[in-house]
């Protein structure tokens, strides 16, 4: 276990030395208050674990690592995560895994606005409640809610598909309730299962697109 | 982008810090505001008297030739000069003391009026504006701070933060409103004054004006989702607290952490990570359009 201390060592020198790192690798990370784009940009199956609240950008770009944050997060924790786990024993801020393409982000408690926006393929899952605008354009991979969903969820959505054991303030545009078929409650129960979440997958229910917004008509071809 | 801090004493005897703990949240918030700072600090109650604090536009104002011409006029207690700020408490009615500073002193702005609040606000780096009016000397029970990053006007120490919207009122903000010059003159002409063209000046106009209608804090702000158009926290200092609220999308960040001996609101966690006990605080983020209020009991 290798440890830094950001009270001596600067950002810069904690990524390098967390990009370095080979695969097997275990480090953590102290100090870290609020501290922004902390762990960013890993490539290799190091196991990262940040003790303390972390500010904007952590756990960027994320490619194979494991990352637990022992803390709250601030805005565009994961953003745009590839690969790997990246777990937040609190809560997160805004657009959390905004863009991500791959992996899987695990925030315990709460997770505020624009979780997930434009999400291409990576599956978050939610402790708590999640905040307005959540999975707004998300495209793929799957967003798991235990708690409950604030305003405007899933608006303009494509394939991603949305998973809610609580109360939806509101859908979005473009935004349905869709049946709970057997391969969907498989998959909950994996994502359940890999996030350590122990509620059962019959207390959910499913949201998804109704391809009424995005999808090429070709009774309208004239109108283009 | 800017920077907002704000820091209510709950301990008693934390009240001598006052200044020491915010100075370094202030700083902290120096990356999202270099341009300018400002603080306003809520101390030294005027009891049946009042306090206004005063900015002149250079820093070798004849200050002497104002305490005279005052005490000619009003009687005055005491008189706190700070770089280009005075800090004037009287034992008169405020609002003569107000009417006659603009009518006969007008390369001077009032930068407050109440009886306890006193704003300070300085151009460029938050660091400097720290050490020039030595904020971590300064006791009290409650303080706003701002770091600001213009956007919509100038920078210069009549453009920053805090602004005034009232007797021990007093407004700070990140973001930008879009409709501000179309406000600007709807309030002008319900009799408004505006010293600048800064959008959060029109804010703390338009709070001002919902005030003198009868609204409580409360309603103005609630009005203020209605009218005001754009992005937005807002931390509104009052005489005995502050508020918070973020606009409907909530897209500028907002912070909140308590403790038994302090609460605290900041633009990020970074901010209240200076402060004693930060790591054990209860921490969450505001909700949008919802006001958050501490008030001294």
């Amino acid at each position: 276990m290798t440890e830094i201390n950001l009270e001596k060592s600067t950002i810069r020198e904690l990524n390098e030395a967390l990009q370095a790192g080979s695969s097997g690798d275990k480090f953590s990370v102290n100090n870290t208050v609020g501290k922004h784009a902390l762990s960013v940009g890993l490539t290799t199956k190091v196991d990262v674990e940040i003790n303390g609240h972390v500010g904007y950008y952590c756990a960027g770009m994320n490619q194979q690592a494991n990352i637990i944050i022992n803390g709250n997060a601030g805005p565009g924790l994961a953003e745009n995560m590839m690969s790997g786990q990246v777990r937040v024993t609190g809560n997160a801020s805004q657009y959390a895994a905004a863009t991500a393409h791959g992996g899987l982000l695990v925030i315990e408690g709460d997770s505020s606005s624009r979780c997930g926006i434009s999400m291409k393929g990576v599956n978050i899952v939610v402790g708590g409640n999640i905040g307005h605008m959540s999975a707004f354009m998300a495209q793929s991979g799957c967003l798991v809610v235990c708690g409950d969903a604030g305003d405007a969820l899933g608006d303009s959505i494509y394939e991603a598909k949305i998973y809610v054991r609580g109360k939806v303030k509101s859908l979005g545009t473009d935004c349905i309730e869709k049946e709970m078929r057997d391969e969907h409650k498989k998959e909950l129960q994996q994502l359940l299962s890999q996030s350590k979440m122990s509620h059962g997958v019959e207390e959910f229910r499913r949201y998804g697109s109704a391809r009424k917004l995005y999808n090429f008509d070709i009774d309208q071809v004239d109108d283009y | 982008m800017c920077g907002i801090v704000g820091l209510f004493i709950k301990n008693q005897a934390l009240e001598s810090q006052l200044g020491a703990l915010v100075a370094p949240m202030l700083s902290e918030m120096t990356e999202r505001g270099p341009d300018s700072a400002g603080i306003a600090v809520y101390r030294n109650p005027q009891e049946n008297g009042c306090k206004i604090t005063v900015l002149a536009q250079h820093q070798d104002f004849d200050w002497g030739a104002l305490e005279a011409a005052i005490s000619n006029h009003f009687s005055l207690r005491d008189i706190t000069v700070t770089r280009n700020h005075a800090v004037l408490s009287l034992d008169s009615e405020i609002d003569d003391v107000q009417v006659w500073m603009r009518d006969n002193w007008s390369d001077l702005s009032i930068t407050s009026a109440g009886t306890n609040i006193e704003i300070f606000k300085g151009k460029g780096n938050p660091a400097e504006f720290i050490d020039q009016f030595d904020i971590k000397s300064m006791t009290g029970t409650h303080a706003l701070g701002h770091t600001r990053m213009a956007t919509e006007s100038a920078i210069t120490t009549e453009h920053s933060h805090p602004f005034s919207t009232g007797q021990d009122l007093c407004l700070v903000h990140n973001g930008s409103l879009s409709n501000h010059n179309r406000l600007r003159e709807t309030l002008r002409k319900k009799g408004v004054h505006f010293k600048t063209d800064n959008d959060s000046e029109v804010a703390a106009g338009y709070l001002s004006w919902r005030l003198s209608e009868g609204d409580d804090l409360d309603q103005a702000l609630n009005h203020a989702i209605e009218d005001l158009d754009g992005f937005y926290t807002f931390a509104i200092g009052t005489r005995d607290g502050f508020a918070v609220m973020r606009d409907p999308i909530g897209c500028k960040p907002a912070i909140m952490a308590e403790t038994d001996d302090w609460a605290a609101m900041s633009s990020e966690y970074r901010a209240i990570a200076t402060l004693p006990g930060a790591e054990n605080a209860r921490i969450w983020e505001p909700e949008p359009t919802q006001i958050y209020s501490w008030k001294r009991s």
